[in-house]
């Protein structure tokens, strides 16, 4: 894969990150410990000193850079679940996948999640999300284009359902009405990433 | 051979400081203690890097109990052991139990020389089933 790619990849992850670190904290104060935004927006901005070196490595190698530093980097339970998501791709991935490679390693890198979690979907966290995106994904049909709309739609769809998973489960029937963290700060992410493959 | 050793992982320092003086408090020096709290910018929260410290700090031969709080203390414990030299991680436990009466038990148990299933077992027992 182009390095430039890599790199603006790489950058545009982090800047969105940033720009709704506010957004995203708010919504973790609801139902959570409120510290979501600022610790995605620490590990994401960790990676930009190093973002050209990281994206003059393979693929596999620059995922799983991303990976370990997210899980050294970001505090929370969310540095674990992403840091999985990030090493569990660059397990599968080749140094320049097709759609169909693509897909087979977000499949992989989503059961390293619900591992790594003890959840499955349904019980309003990031995995509302990214299962979603990845039933939406057809790579005979061309990449990304509706994925992006796909992740928006499987966040808000988060707003109505009660946690089961992480501290939001502690406010039992009280987590229903709010929009899941993890789920949003996932469609951010899954948006950047799908712009950049012709949506 | 040497005593299981106790960690302690909290969100709070303050939490995980004053868990680990109630241990010292009941079996003084007898078994390796070691505790973490906050996150790389000294807020609430879990750091991995803190966490593998931690458990390197209060290793032993016997093996490692760890004691957490919530949920990202939890994963983030987890994820520590798996970067940690696989020779060790089958000797480190996370119990499921309370994080100061947990550390607490475990340690007392730990202190007659019980090994790492038993201090984990005693510790759990105190889990409502």
């Amino acid at each position: 894969m182009d390095v430039a790619l890599k790199k603006a990849l790489i950058e545009d992850c982090a800047k969105v990150i940033a720009e709704h670190a506010d957004e995203l904290t708010s919504l973790d104060r609801a139902i959570g410990d409120g510290d979501h935004g600022l610790n995605m927006k620490r590990g994401f901005e960790s990676l930009l000193p190093d973002a050209g070196s990281l994206a003059s490595r393979p693929l596999p190698d620059m995922l799983k850079a991303i990976g370990t530093q997210l899980v050294m980097k970001v505090g929370g339970a969310s540095g674990p679940l992403y840091g999985t998501l990030f090493l569990s791709l660059a397990k599968e991935i080749s140094g320049s996948p097709n759609s169909e490679n693509a897909r087979t390693a977000f499949a992989s890198a989503i059961e390293a999640v619900k591992a790594r979690g003890k959840s499955e979907v349904g019980q309003k966290t990031m995995l509302d999300v990214l299962a979603p995106v990845l039933a939406a994904w057809d790579h005979r049909a061309g990449i990304a284009s509706h994925l992006s709309e796909t992740a928006r739609q499987a966040a808000e769809a988060t707003i109505p359902m009660k946690a089961i998973r992480g501290r939001a489960s502690f406010l039992g029937d009280r987590s229903i009405g709010h929009m899941d963290p993890g789920a949003r700060s996932s469609s951010l992410l899954i948006a950047t990433i799908a712009k950049h493959f012709g949506a | 051979m040497a005593n299981v050793g106790i960690v302690i992982v909290s969100h709070s320092e303050k939490v995980a400081e004053g868990a680990a003086d109630m241990v010292r408090q009941m079996v003084g020096d007898a078994v390796p203690l070691a505790y973490t709290g906050g996150n790389s910018e000294g807020g609430l929260g879990t750091d991995v890097a803190r966490i593998m410290d931690a458990i390197d700090r209060a290793w032993s031969e016997a093996g490692v109990a760890v004691l957490v709080d919530l949920g990202g203390a939890e994963t983030n414990t987890e994820m520590a052991i798996e970067m940690i030299d696989e020779t060790k991680q089958q000797r480190i436990v996370i119990c499921n139990a309370p994080i100061v009466e947990g550390a607490v038990i475990a340690a007392t148990e730990a202190s007659g020389g019980s090994p790492l299933d038993i201090v984990k077992q005693t510790a759990e027992e105190l889990s409502p089933q």
